[in-house]
């Protein structure tokens, strides 16, 4: 690498950190990703100590959140691995919250707290300002305020209503938190003073809606008995959290709030779930451009950069499937490698990449990767970016297992014929439908025995797994007050079900 | 722009809350392994916590999730020896809905969930519903700690006492008493100056008004602003701490049918006592005394590991511990509990004196324990304290012990909370 610029001091050539060469360090990080264009939040770096980032770890990665028990056992599980040695600790987070907080260990080496920042406070950073998700889903304005609201909220229900009760209603939202997600609709950005404000109306009005529900219950002209058929829900609804929240009939005011509590966060952290190759892939992707940027510069040592890539080489290492540490596609390496690989295609394409990209052969790679990392999520970018080369730099190959058969059989490998397949099975794998069982609200029963009906569209032939199911059957109970059916539907017939009042009520 | 924040300092432990949830919405589970972990702990190991392992299904939280079965698609890296149409055998004991290769090394540690609770966690699960029956005594006794209380305010003490506001304000009180006159009068006089008119021939008057005023500003101005008296200090006093104290005696056969088992027995019994009145009272005193025909008092070591032998005459230990008690022990300052641990022989014709001495020991005791280590039945000192028992319900308790798995449960009767 050639030393372009006029060669400057390095910042530092020990390997502590101190405050003051933080502040060097983010300043010219600072400069450098500016000058790359990167848009971003302000930053917010916070130092911790090991202890501080478990407790980070445990209460799912919300700088605050309420006090449930699930939480606990997470940070006894955390510490408990992390004392005998079965897993280091992350070496940062990063919320998504404006400004931007970052939080680094205190054992990293400054090195790795460079690394940290450039990683997070600027690539994440960027990425939760620009991604159309992030932009769509989230509200980084409010969410530490909101996060205080609802924390405040709960504590008070504590006091008021007692820590059990809360906790029962707050496991039974847990169970149903991937299903308290509005997939296709703007949420109302939130704000501390109107979630106050509003809260109390929502109350009265909330509790009036549901009246509406018993009102359904029959009324004279059921005796003409023909009449067709309609269901409540009209629609099959995918928000169960939202549905039990505005219509489940026996809820107190305040458990309604608590399910909302818990659905308003499910959904910031949604976009999250679905971006996380891409969000890795480009944090990595500009920790190293940074870096070497840095380097170029001549601000940072040479031992400075063998300490960089050894960390950035195993963070991005893919085990083959035959590897004992194989637990999966590594999202870091394979988005990593496909942003790199998108700047290749950019900077000097061949004739393969002409073929398969002929937008963006050979255009300018800083607006190219700028126009991917905004409008794609994880699904989308992979079946739009994923290289012919990457697929066999990885050596990618499709597997399929059909319970039916007695064998896996491979269907795709990395040869022209399999490119367009892997990349569409790639491109599935990270689509959430396909990753968590597809389950709607169906029907009440308005006329009967006010029975809630779920169905769950078995996408390839997959069933739930039952024992999982039938607990979430009981929480989901709990908080509608009636029977509740979950029916498995393939092919428009119901193949199994399971039903509230039959199961045996041996727990609660 | 970026903010660069040290927190290291925060208040530690931000998820306590969240681990004093889990250990609550656990305490069953919990107690049971701490019961079970007792089992095979050495008694001596404490202070440094347990571990706690429950099984993980229990802890487990459900959400909706794929079952095993229908068709999936994996994609997977690595590939070097596939080509398309091949076909693997299903490997063995992997869920079919996971890909090959994940399919290895899951298996372990999963089916328990293994965590740490510190010494304190360990002894509130282990004492739990448990109390000390009986009252608790406590005494203000005139050589122990004091503890240091604001006692308002004195005009004398070390600076570092010194008072500010106090002071302060006793110094503006002064100056407002002894000022209050003058000014009454320089307002006087400046109004009758300013009624004045300015004439020649009131000149001479001006001059005298202004001169006065002149002299009574002057005077005002010398009340000094702080003076001695001024001075306030912070009073501290010395309260006494109350402390309650208990003395636990450990009476042990040591003759020669009681072998090292049984003192092991023993032993792990004491323990666990110590560790109960340790929890429940500021100090704890132990006081060891071995007997064969004759009673000793000795330090822990020789009390668990020397050996005698001999006959047995358990009266000796009774009175030695009755005199202990007169003379160091006084009732009215000390929570006096005694556990005695004995194999059930003693000396026929000494079952008399027992009853006679137990009966006077009783009223000082707060509680009187009784374990009898055999595996046989009724011994002859059960038979000689069975009558005792029904005099004293609510001082005197025996149970049986014939192994180890027996001792938490035996703690656990003889201490469980009586409900009213």
């Amino acid at each position: 690498m050639s030393a372009q610029s006029p060669v400057r001091e390095p910042l530092s050539t020990e390997s502590d950190w101190t405050f003051e060469l933080l502040q060097d360090y983010e300043r010219e990080i600072a400069r450098i990703a500016d000058n790359f264009g990167l848009d971003t939040y302000p930053n917010q770096i916070e130092i911790i100590n090991s202890e501080q980032m478990m407790d980070a770890y445990a209460s799912s990665a919300m700088p605050i959140n309420y006090h449930h028990w699930s939480f606990g056992k997470h940070f006894l599980s955390v510490q408990n691995s992390y004392r005998r040695g079965h897993m280091g600790l992350a070496y940062e987070i990063v919320f998504n919250s404006n400004p931007c907080i970052a939080y680094l260990m205190e054992e990293n080496t400054l090195t790795m707290q460079a690394l940290v920042i450039a990683h997070a406070s600027y690539g994440h950073n960027s990425f939760f300002k620009n991604n159309y998700m992030f932009k769509t889903w989230t509200d980084a304005e409010s969410i530490i305020d909101y996060m205080l609201f609802a924390r405040k909220f709960i504590a008070d229900c504590e006091q008021r209503h007692g820590v059990d009760e809360v906790e029962r209603v707050l496991d039974a939202c847990h169970a149903l938190m991937m299903h308290g997600v509005d997939r296709y609709k703007r949420p109302y950005p939130l704000s501390l003073n109107e979630e106050k404000q509003r809260q109390l109306e929502r109350e009265e009005l909330l509790q009036q809606q549901v009246n509406e529900l018993w009102r359904t219950i029959p009324t004279p002209d059921a005796e003409n008995g023909e009449r067709p058929v309609q269901r409540f829900p009209e629609e099959p609804q995918e928000n169960i959290l939202y549905f039990l929240e505005k219509n489940a009939p026996l809820l107190e005011p305040w458990q309604r709030e608590v399910i909302r509590i818990v659905r308003k966060i499910s959904q910031y952290l949604y976009p999250q779930r679905q971006t996380k190759v891409m969000n890795e892939g480009w944090a990595c992707f500009w920790h190293f451009h940074i870096l070497h940027e840095l380097y170029r510069e001549g601000l940072v040592t040479d031992g400075f950069m063998l300490e960089f890539l050894q960390y950035h080489t195993a963070v991005i290492y893919q085990p083959p499937f035959n590897s004992p540490h194989y637990s999966g596609i590594n999202p870091y390496t394979l988005g990593y490698s496909m942003m790199q690989d998108l700047k290749r295609i950019c900077e000097s394409p061949s004739d393969e990449d002409r073929q398969w990209f002929p937008d963006i052969a050979g255009s300018p790679w800083q607006e190219t990767l700028d126009f991917a990392m905004r409008d794609f999520k994880d699904e989308s970018f992979i079946l739009q970016f994923l290289s012919p080369r990457l697929i066999r730099e990885l050596k990618l190959f499709n597997i399929e297992n059909d319970a039916d058969k007695d064998h896996l059989e491979v269907t795709a490998i990395h040869d022209e014929w399999g490119y367009q397949a892997i990349r569409e099975s790639l491109s599935a794998s990270y689509d959430l439908g396909n990753l968590e069982p597809y389950i709607q609200v169906y029907n009440v029963n308005v006329r009967g025995d006010r029975a809630l009906t779920l169905r769950h569209d078995m996408h390839n032939g997959r069933p739930l797994e039952r024992q999982n199911a039938e607990e979430v059957v009981r929480h989901l109970h709990q908080l509608w007050g009636f029977d509740v059916i979950l029916e498995s539907v393939a092919d428009g017939k119901v193949k199994t079900s399971i039903a509230h009042s039959q199961l045996s009520s041996c727990e609660a | 722009m970026t903010f660069l924040i040290d927190r290291r300092s925060n208040p530690r432990q931000k998820s306590a809350v969240n681990r004093q949830r889990f250990l609550q919405r656990y305490r069953e589970r919990i107690k049971e392994s701490v019961a079970e972990n007792l089992r095979g702990r050495q008694i001596a190991q404490d202070g440094k916590g347990e571990k706690i392992s429950i099984p993980a299904r229990d802890t487990s939280e459900p959400v909706f999730r794929h079952g095993p079965g229908g068709r999936t698609t994996h994609v997977v890296p690595g590939n070097e020896e596939f080509t398309r149409g091949d076909r693997i055998p299903r490997p063995k004991g992997a869920g079919s809905g996971s890909g090959p290769g994940q399919a290895s090394n899951e298996g372990e540690g999963l089916d328990e969930f293994v965590f740490q609770i510190n010494q304190q966690e360990f002894l509130d699960a282990l004492f739990d519903d448990m109390e000390l029956p009986n009252l608790t005594k406590r005494q203000l006794s005139g050589l122990e700690e004091f503890k240091r209380v604001k006692g308002g305010f004195a005009s004398d003490g070390a600076p570092s006492n010194l008072s500010v506001i106090r002071s302060m304000r006793s110094a503006t009180a002064r100056r407002i008493a002894l000022g209050a006159g003058k000014r009454t009068e320089l307002r006087r006089l400046e109004q009758e100056l300013e009624a004045l008119e300015d004439s020649e021939g009131t000149r001479e008057q001006r001059a005298d008004l202004e001169q006065r005023i002149a002299d009574l500003r002057e005077r005002l101005a010398r009340i000094p602003f702080i003076d001695d008296v001024d001075i306030r200090y912070h009073r501290h006093i010395k309260e006494p701490i109350p402390h309650s104290k208990a003395v636990m005696f450990c009476l042990m056969d040591v003759s020669g049918s009681m072998d090292q088992n049984t003192k092991d027995l023993a032993k792990r019994f004491y323990i666990l006592l110590y560790l109960f009145l340790s929890r429940n009272y500021d100090k704890t005193e132990v006081v060891f005394i071995r007997h064969h025909t004759a009673a000793k008092e000795v330090d822990e070591e020789e009390f668990f590991h020397s050996r005698e032998t001999g006959g047995t005459v358990v009266s000796s230990a009774l009175e030695l511990m009755k005199s202990v008690v007169e003379a160091r022990y006084s009732p009215t300052e000390w929570n006096i509990y005694g556990a005695q641990a004995s194999d059930g022989d003693n000396w026929p014709n000494d079952a008399v004196r027992c009853t006679e001495l137990i009966n006077q020991l009783l009223p000082l005791c707060q509680y009187y324990a009784y374990v009898e280590i055999t595996d046989a039945g009724n011994k002859p000192l059960w038979q000689t304290y069975g009558p005792v028992r029904e005099q004293w319900a609510d001082t005197f308790a025996m149970q049986h012990i014939s192994g180890p798995g027996d001792i938490y449960p035996v703690f656990h009767e003889l201490f469980r909370k009586q409900s009213a």
